[in-house]
Formats: structure tokens, C-alpha cells, sequence
């Protein structure tokens, strides 16, 4: 009589697994791991980045003092990693100068020396061979560069041949520029187009907007024997780059912003290289820019180059 | 219980918000950046970008050009002087070393009519000559072997040869001149250092001054630069296979 009828609710004495709380559940310990995951990457960054690094500002920020540590920073660093002495200074544009370059296309025979020098001077990954400056072979009668073979190594010049070093033109309207989502790729007042390398986030927004090939990503970090370190370092230049970020010819700032010529100029052994300040009427690129008929690359385009090409014979 | 139930849906979407926060975050340290602030880090990159291009002072830009200004040396290589030419072999007295041009030439009258080397019986036979149509004593002075001449017979220094190449090849002289030809190391910015620049004959032999053929033999190695392997379907930029193809 007194049994309780069937249907009642009795407080249960165990906790019943509802599918609701199964289904909380499971998705609770997915979050969690997702969570897990995500983090993981922080604690391998933790130990590869000081809080120095992970803070530090975009270059156009920092102050004077700011600069110095980071420079301090990265002169231990390379110390640390390559076992070079170096030194890193921060070369800004002389005031009145505009870059400007030209190549003589008769007197380019193709020999490379250039984008060896290239490779020297600017701290590239031995492994690769890497350098700011590719050579085409090409076809006479035509300018496209497509027709351009970069992996001739027959003797040159060859029959029937041209040959068109390619490297950063220095746009004066740069379509990498634009391209750039975080503004770590600017264009200075002497015309360099340069790169923070430590605001730079490795999109390769920069390499596909270039008509002209003239930017690097780094897969790898470089590979650089202590004694072939260039220790004459500039932040925006040729100090060594990290992985994971692109890079570009400067026009050797670290050299041209303290008066030097650039090193592809100097290792040039036909002499078809002219490079000078355009705002100097009396220096030897206005003189060249008057009196020959040069060209620029791909003139459709609207990038405006800073880099001149011509032929004189 | 409502209160309860929607206070844990708060946590839980705080949670969930947390974390996806810290995965954009995880996400963009991976990706190779210094700057942590992401969207902070773009703000404060454009009005950088702003200052820097807006203080151009273009009116400053034209006073360093015109300002008087010690200029460092553009220093050209010279030959030392007349050319010395190793002996082959000591002479009848045992003698080794080198002898200038007069040595010979002093004793031996010039002959006018022989043009090249190959019209030689005796010495310099061997010697190359592509130089236009030029014959010996075009640019080498008859009346005195060690010095070179001009067209009008003006006697030329071996260390001034360049005055003489110049008498022909002027266009080449000018672009020499003006600093479009032959090279160069040191500063393009003269008020901060010097120059060396090179000489005609450190480039062009001047018997044979077509500039030599060279061999490349620095290539980058990259994954687009590699030749192609055998077999590979696209023939890639080498526009040789490019016309096989379409034949």
C-alpha cells in the first residue's frame, strides 16, 4: 500500500549522464584543447623571444635611444648565432640626394659578377646562392621578360643574345608598398624602398605585387660562415634577416647613404653600371639621363621606376 | 536557475572568446612578426608612414648640390711607363731580366711597309692583332719605341695611352669622360670621399681590345632557378625549348 507509485520523482541518489550533459561535456573538452593548441605555439615563442623583441615598435617609431638597444640587440644576436662581430647602424637619407640608377645594355655581357657581389655584400644565405639581382638572358628584339632565361651558364654574351640584370627598381610608385597590410615596406625620401624587418609578417603580399621579382622571401634562416659575415651593417639593409620575412635590394644604403657606391657597381667588370644622385645636375646619371635613350621596364605598369636601361651601340 | 544557467553561458562565451583572441594572437607571432599589438602595431605604422613622407623639405633638397664643396680625387689608373718585356731566355752574357722597347728597336730601323705581325720574318710573330685595320706604327712611334703617337705625329707617353685611344674611339671617350664607361670604386658622392677608375688597356688589350668572353659562374640556387629536370613538362623560360615546342 505504501509503495510509491512508479512514475514518481525521486531525487535520484546518482547523477544520470543526460545527453545534454554529455554532449557539454564533449564539447568542454574540445574547447579546452583547442584552447591547449592554440597556446602552444606562445610557450615556443616564450623561449625564442625576449619581451624586448616581442615589443618592440615599428622602426619609424622608435626613438634614439629605443634604436640603440635594438641595434645593441641584434649585433648579440648575430654574435650569438653566427660568431660574428658586426656592427648595425641606422644610415638615414642624405637630405638632397634621390637615387638613381642605369645600366648600359650594350656593355652587360652576362658574366654575374654583380649578383655575386650582391650575395657578399648584403649577408645572403650561402646554401642558395641568394642575391637581390637575377640576370636574364634574352632573345634580341624583344623586352619581355618573360622570354628571359635566368639559368643560362654557357660563355657569354652569347650569340644572338642580350642580357638584363633585373633587381629592385625603386618605384616611385611602388605597388609592394601599397601591397604591404602592416606598413612594415615604405618608400624613404632618397627613394629607397625599404623593410622593417622585425615588423614584416611574412604575408608575401610585397614578392606577388612586384612586376619585377625584385623582393625575397626567407624560407630558412641564413647560413653564413663567421669569417664571411659582412660586420658593416645597416638596420633597414644588410644585417641578416630572419626566416620568415621578405626581403630587397636597398641600393646598398648601408654603403650609398655614406657615400659609397653600391657593391654590383663596383664588381661590375664591363662598367655598364652608372649609379648617382638625380637632384646633382652636374652628376654623371643626369648627364645620362639627357643624353641617352633609356627605358624602364614594363612602362605600362605606372610603377615608375628609379632604374634606368639603355642601349648605346 | 535561469540566473545560473545564463551567468555559465556568459563564462563560456568569455571563454570561447578568450581563446580565439589568443589564436589570432598565437597565429601572428608564428607568422614571423616582432610587433605583438597587432591592430595598435598598424595605427601607429601609418601615421609613421605620414610623418615621414609630409617632412620631405623639398627646397632643402637642392642646396647641397649647389654648395661649394671640397671634392676628394678621382684618381685613374696609369700604366707605370714604357712597356718592359721579360727576357725568354738569358742573353749570350747570362743575363736575365727585362728590357724596354728601345733596347731593340734602337738598332733596328722601322720598316713602314710591314703592316702586322704576321708580315714579320723575325720577332713578334706570334702576337695577336684585331684592332680594325690598324698596322704597328699606327699607334707606335717609329722614331721612338718607347713612346706612342698621335695621327698628326705627336709623340704620346705609354702612361697617357688613353689620349690615344681617345683620338679614335671619341664617343667612348666622352661616356668615359662623363663617367658612364669603364667602371669604377670608391664614392659616388665625391665630398665624402674619392675614386679610382680604370684605364683603357686594364680592360681592353689594345691589340686585341674586343673585351673578352667570360664564363658565369655564380648562380642562385633557388627552387624557381633550378634547371629543369629531365623529363619536366614545362620547358619553363628557356625560350629555345619554348620554339621546339611550338614547332
Amino acid at each position: 500500500m505504501n509503495e510509491p507509485p512508479r512514475n514518481a520523482d525521486p531525487m535520484p541518489s546518482l547523477p544520470v549522464l543526460t545527453r545534454r550533459t554529455a554532449v557539454k561535456g564533449a564539447c568542454a573538452t574540445l574547447g579546452a584543447a583547442a584552447f591547449v593548441g592554440a597556446v602552444s605555439p606562445l610557450r615556443k615563442v616564450a623561449e625564442e623571444l625576449t619581451p624586448a623583441e616581442f615589443f618592440q615598435q615599428h622602426y619609424q617609431e622608435l626613438s634614439d635611444e629605443d634604436k640603440r638597444q635594438v641595434f645593441a640587440r641584434l649585433e648579440a644576436q648575430t654574435k650569438e648565432e653566427y660568431g660574428a662581430e658586426v656592427s648595425i647602424a641606422d644610415d638615414r637619407p642624405i637630405p638632397g640626394t634621390k637615387f638613381v640608377y642605369a645600366i648600359n645594355l650594350s656593355l652587360c655581357n652576362g658574366n654575374g659578377k654583380c649578383v655575386e657581389a650582391c650575395h657578399h655584400e648584403n649577408n645572403h644565405d650561402r646554401a642558395t646562392n641568394q642575391s637581390y639581382i637575377r640576370v636574364l638572358e634574352m632573345p634580341k628584339g624583344t623586352m619581355d621578360m618573360a622570354q628571359g632565361n635566368m639559368t643560362y651558364s654557357e660563355t657569354v654574351p652569347a650569340e644572338g643574345k642580350f642580357y638584363l640584370p633585373v633587381q629592385c627598381q625603386q618605384c616611385d610608385n611602388p605597388p609592394c608598398v601599397h601591397a604591404c597590410p602592416v606598413q612594415a615596406t615604405w618608400k624613404e625620401e632618397d627613394g629607397i624602398v625599404v623593410v622593417d624587418y622585425n615588423w614584416c609578417i611574412g604575408c608575401r603580399y610585397c614578392e606577388a605585387a612586384c612586376p619585377y621579382h625584385a623582393r625575397r622571401f626567407n624560407w630558412k634562416k641564413a647560413e653564413i660562415p663567421a669569417d664571411e659575415v659582412n660586420p658593416d651593417q645597416s638596420y633597414l639593409s644588410n644585417r641578416i634577416r630572419p626566416a620568415g620575412v621578405v626581403e630587397k635590394c636597398t641600393y646598398c644604403l648601408h654603403r650609398t647613404r655614406r657615400g659609397r657606391l653600391p657593391a654590383c657597381l663596383e664588381a661590375c667588370p664591363t662598367g655598364a653600371r652608372v649609379f648617382g644622385n638625380i637632384l646633382d645636375p652636374d652628376s654623371e646619371i643626369r648627364w645620362l639621363l639627357k643624353n641617352k635613350r633609356v627605358f624602364i621596364l614594363k612602362e605600362q605598369l605606372g610603377t615608375e621606376p628609379a632604374f634606368f636601361y639603355f642601349f648605346d651601340e | 536557475m535561469h540566473m545560473v544557467m545564463s551567468i555559465r553561458r556568459r563564462a563560456i562565451r568569455i571563454f570561447w572568446i578568450l581563446g580565439g583572441l589568443l589564436l589570432i594572437l598565437a597565429v601572428r607571432i608564428r607568422g614571423g612578426s616582432g610587433g605583438a599589438q597587432a591592430d595598435g602595431g598598424i595605427l601607429v605604422a601609418q601615421t609613421g608612414v605620414i610623418s615621414t613622407s609630409g617632412s620631405d623639405n623639398r627646397a632643402g633638397r637642392r642646396v647641397v648640390a649647389d654648395e661649394p664643396r671640397d671634392r676628394f680625387p678621382v684618381t685613374i689608373r696609369r700604366p707605370s711607363g714604357t712597356p718592359l718585356i721579360e727576357l725568354k731566355q738569358p742573353d749570350p752574357l747570362g743575363r736575365v731580366g727585362r728590357v724596354t722597347c728601345s733596347t731593340c728597336h734602337s738598332i733596328r730601323a722601322p720598316i713602314l711597309q710591314k703592316r702586322s705581325p704576321a708580315d714579320l720574318t723575325q720577332f713578334h710573330q706570334a702576337m695577336p692583332l684585331e684592332h680594325g685595320e690598324l698596322a704597328c706604327y699606327a699607334c707606335h712611334n717609329p722614331e721612338n719605341s718607347d713612346t706612342l703617337r698621335l695621327a698628326d705625329g705627336s709623340v704620346v707617353e705609354y702612361a697617357d695611352v688613353m689620349n690615344l685611344c681617345a683620338q679614335c674611339h671619341g664617343f667612348k671617350a666622352q661616356d668615359y669622360a662623363r663617367g658612364l664607361h669603364g667602371g669604377m670604386t670608391g664614392f659616388w658622392d665625391l665630398s665624402r670621399g674619392g675614386r679610382v677608375r680604370n684605364n683603357c688597356i686594364d680592360c681592353h688589350d689594345p691589340h686585341v681590345p674586343q673585351y673578352p668572353k667570360m664564363q658565369p659562374t655564380f648562380k642562385p640556387r633557388d627552387r624557381f632557378l633550378a634547371p629543369p629536370a629531365h623529363g619536366d613538362r614545362h620547358p619553363s623560360h628557356d625560350t629555345n625549348a619554348r620554339e621546339v615546342d611550338l614547332e
